[in-house]
This record gives structure tokens, sequence and C-alpha cells, in this order.
């Protein structure tokens, strides 16, 4: 068995053995902060959760429900203008505006929003909406959270649906359907999986932002009754108990935090699991 | 309306006989009169000329690249679709030249179907979805019409009892590539359209598949105009009753699908046949 045949085998072999290890070590290495964090989240802040953690509001002390609420508010409402203008923008760039000039305009533009810091959101939503109406407001604040979400959804919407197949374009034209059609109803419902994925990229990167919300929502101690006023968000009330002098309050803030991690975590699992429930054999 | 426009002009098939007068158009149901394309710079047809007989089968044959699938393209208004790519000429359909600034693409491609040469249903819908595609994309929403012409085309296509009993459940995507072709001429025929376009259907399928699709081209022809452009000269010579031998970018020769095998008149076509090149 000393053929130069086994020999090279053998070295294929241990070198198979050795990317394999290389390639599990960095994923666990990858993995462990996040676990690290998921651990120290879960220690440091199931004890704060209880009843009136989730029922009272913030001015109670004793609770965090208006944030709770308010998050749920701002990332919904920033949603409802975010998703549709991404998405459509999405689609144009990859179906219409591949090498046109203002595909390539509108495509770097995206890039430097989707890079630019969201403070530089937050003072742009307080310049624009704040100042002109005189008062801070959960409008503003969502305003401010969907401009950070567009440039992601519209980016990875583009990147998909490049994705897709000519000939089941050219499938669609050819049955007669106007470009449109096929645009919404083949070439958006291909990429329909990575097409939810970028959304809740985006959905939980604004969720977990604060430093927009500052200079625009604000924060509330109590509920919000109207959109035109300060609202409560979970990542500003952290941000807030963390930085008081009070160790009950350092408490609220780890509740909170594990509160908003599991929100996200729930809300991209749900997403997944109505996706995957249309799907196909 | 655009739609009215084009009922006027002549453009359906119902209102043809008072309007075309010349005996030809009878049995003439598509005209290409000097037929030029482009892609870029590269010349792909060059001034082709033809008639498309009514309820005829009719192959076009070739060497690859020789511009047999851009002119189906033409025929169809598909090949405008690649970017740089351009079209002149008339391409004469009941009447109507299709490439009249007031005729509307969507509509030509609706009455004139296209089959591809890869099977390409859509991988995200239903088996039934896929065959009402068109229709139900385009408007229609009755339930029971969509049953019935997706049992009927289904049928008609042979496909109906392999998948009868997971139309709603499989993907178009889970059938095999010859079920997958059969799918797509389901689509395709959903639409009742006039002229149906087949472009190498069977060069992505095994021999028993490839049989079936012949089988149901010479059954197509009863209701339909079928063009077929194909690299298999022994199946232009099965289904055929015209051919036309494209080289270059140019039609060399067009005739009876028994004269061309038999006794054709150029140099060129002979050789192709009989295999010396190509």
């Amino acid at each position: 068995m000393t053929s130069s045949f086994s020999l090279s085998q053998n070295r294929r072999r241990w070198t198979n053995y050795a990317m394999h290890g290389l390639v599990i070590g960095a994923t666990a290495l990858a993995l462990t902060p996040l676990v690290l964090i998921f651990i120290y989240l879960i220690m440091k802040g199931a004890g704060a959760l209880n009843w009136d953690f989730f029922t009272q509001p913030v001015g109670s002390g004793d609770g965090v429900a208006n944030a709770i609420l308010g998050t749920a508010t701002l990332v919904g409402l920033a949603s409802c203008i975010g998703i549709p203008v991404g998405l459509l923008s999405g689609l144009y760039l990859s179906e219409y505006g591949r090498t046109t000039k203002f595909g390539t305009i509108l495509r770097f533009f995206t890039d430097v929003l989707n890079s630019t810091p969201s403070i530089v959101v937050g003072v742009f939503g307080f310049a624009f909406i704040v100042i002109p109406t005189k008062h801070f407001s959960a409008l503003a604040g969502a305003v401010a959270l969907s401009i950070l979400m567009i440039p992601i959804i519209t980016r990875s919407t583009e990147e998909i649906a490049l994705l897709v197949p000519n000939s089941l374009r050219e499938a669609g034209l050819a049955l007669g359907l106007p470009r449109w059609r096929v645009i919404l109803w083949i070439v958006a419902r291909t990429a329909r999986a990575g097409i939810v994925t970028g959304i809740l990229l985006s959905v939980a990167r604004v969720a977990g932002e604060s430093a927009p919300l500052l200079l625009t929502a604000l924060g509330n101690l109590w509920w919000n009754r109207n959109l035109n006023e300060p609202i409560a968000a979970l990542p500003v009330q952290i941000y807030n108990y963390a930085t008081s002098p009070f160790p009950k309050l350092w408490d609220q803030a780890w509740g909170a935090a594990l509160v908003l991690v599991g929100l996200v975590a729930l809300t991209s699992l749900l997403a997944r699991v109505i996706s995957h429930r249309e799907q196909l054999r | 309306m655009q739609t009215s426009k084009l009922a006027q002009s002549g453009f359906r098939t119902e209102s043809k006989p008072e309007q075309n007068h010349s005996t030809s158009s009878d049995v003439t149901h598509l005209q290409a009169q000097h037929i030029q394309a482009w892609f870029g710079h590269f010349h792909a047809i060059k001034d082709v000329s033809i008639d498309i007989h009514r309820h005829k089968v009719t192959a076009f044959i070739g060497p690859s690249g020789c511009g047999k699938t851009t002119l189906l393209r033409c025929f169809n208004r598909m090949h405008e679709l690649v970017p740089s790519a351009r079209v002149e000429g008339q391409i004469i359909f009941d009447g109507v030249n299709i490439y009249d600034r007031s005729i509307d693409p969507v509509e030509v491609r609706r009455r004139i179907g296209m089959v591809f040469q890869k099977p390409n249903p859509f991988p995200t819908m239903s088996i039934y979805d896929n065959a009402v595609a068109g229709l139900r994309l385009s408007g229609i929403r009755q339930r029971r019409k969509l049953d019935e012409i997706a049992e009927r085309t289904l049928h008609r296509a042979a496909l109906w009892e392999e998948v009868k009993d997971k139309l709603h459940q499989s993907s178009g995507a889970s059938l095999s590539g010859g079920q997958q072709q059969w799918l797509c001429i389901a689509r395709t025929l959903a639409l009742n359209p006039e002229i149906v376009l087949m472009d190498e259907p069977c060069s992505a399928l095994d021999p028993m598949a490839t049989a079936k699709i012949e089988d149901l081209i010479t059954e197509l022809k009863e209701d339909y105009t079928v063009v077929i452009v194909t690299h298999n000269m022994q199946q232009a010579a099965r289904v055929s009753d015209f051919t036309a031998f494209m080289y270059l970018g140019e039609l060399i020769e067009f005739g009876t699908t028994k004269k061309i095998f038999e006794t054709p008149d150029k140099r060129e076509t002979e050789d192709y046949i009989t295999g010396k090149f190509g």
C-alpha cells in the first residue's frame, strides 16, 4: 500500500479533515458571543420579568408595557412606509434599472444611505419633522426608522430578484402578461423567501435602534394616546434605565433588553412560519 | 382602447373572412416580409420572407446559430425583449402588421403562444396555478371556468391522469422534465392562442417524452397553427408539413417537407439534409 495513488488519497483525506475542522471552529467562534449574550441576558434579565413588567407603564416604575407597545407601534408604522417603498425600489432596480443611468445613481445613493450612521437619520428627522411641527412625535420616529429600513430592503430585494432566472420572465411575457404583472406575480413571488429575509433583517435592525428615536420619538413615561405625541420605545428605555443611578432600574434595563431580543426573534420566527406554510412541495 | 382598435382593424380572427380579400391569406396565417433582426451590431436575420400556413406544422431547421430561434422570437415580438435587440420588416398576422406602432405586443403574445426549449414552469406555483397562470394573471377569476380550462388543457397535454391528484399540492417544478414541458404546453394552450411557436421543445427531453410531444404536435394542428424550431432533422421530417432551411441568418429554402427532404432545389439544403455539414 505504498503506491502514489494511496498516498495522494491520504493527503487529501487529511486536508479535508483539517478544512472541515477549520470551518466548524470558525462557526463556533462566530456563534460564541451570540450564545454568551443570550445566556447573560437571561441570567440578568429574567429576574425583572413579572406581571407588572408587561402591564404597567414606565411611569409607574414597575413595568415597560408602554415601551413594548411603543416599539411595536414604531416598527409597525415604519414598516408601512419602508416595506412598500423598499420593495418597489428593489424591483425597479432589478427589472428596469439594471443598466440605466438613473438605476446606477439610485443604487449608489441607496448604498450611501445604507451606510449612514443612524444618529444622522435621527438628526434629519429632528430637523425636518420635529422642528417644523414643534414637537417630538411617534410619526417622526416612524419616519426616521423607515429611512433606515428602505435601503436594506431595496438592496436585498434587488439582489434576490436578480437571481430569478430570465426564462421565467420570458415565460410570463410569452403568456401575454404585461410586464408589471410578470414582475409582481412571477419575479416577486419566486424571490419571496429571500425578500422576506431582507425585510426581517431590516425590521430586526430598526427594532433595536435608539439613537434616531432619541431625537424624534423622544420617549414617554406613559401610554401614547396620539401619534403626534412622543412615544416610548424599548431601546430608548434601556438606554435611559442603564444610564440611571438606581440599581433597580438597571435590572429593569436587563429585563427590557431580554424582551426586545425575544420580540425580534419571535417576529422572525412567525414570518418564517407563515412564509414557509405557503410553500409547495 | 387598444383592444377595440385591434378588433376594428381586423386583427381578430372572427372578422377575418370579410376583411381579407386575397385567397392566399386564407391559407396564410402569418406572413413575414423582409424581416431583419439584430443583436447590437450582430445581424442575426437577413431579409427573411416566409408564409406560415394555417393549421399546418412548419418546421425551421438549420445548424446552430443560423437564426431560426431568433426568427421564431420575432413572430410574437419576444426578440425585442433582449436589450440591444432590434427588428425591421413586417409580420402580417390576419391582415395586420404586428410591428405596427398601434399594436400592443402583450396582445400579440396572447394570441401567438410560445413554448421554450428548456421547460420553465413557475416554481412557486402549483400545477393547477401554472396551467391557468396566463388566464388568472390576465384577470379571469371565476373558479368554475378556471377549473374547466385547467382540466381540459391538462388532458390535451396528456398530463391530467398523472397530476390530477396533486394539482394544488405540488409545485410545477416537482414534475419530471417531460412532464414540466407538457405543463408548459398546457399553460400555453390554456390561453387558446391561434399560433403555437415551439423553440426546440424536445431538446431537453428523453426519447419517450419526445415521441409523446411529437404526437401532440400532430394533434394540435387540428386547432392551431404550429411553428417548430428543431435541430433534429428526423423530427422535422416526422411532424411537419412544411420545412424551412436557414443558414447564417438567411432563409435558404422553403417548401413542403417532402420536397425539402427528397428533392431540394438548393445545394446547401441538400448538403445539410444529407449530413455533409452542420
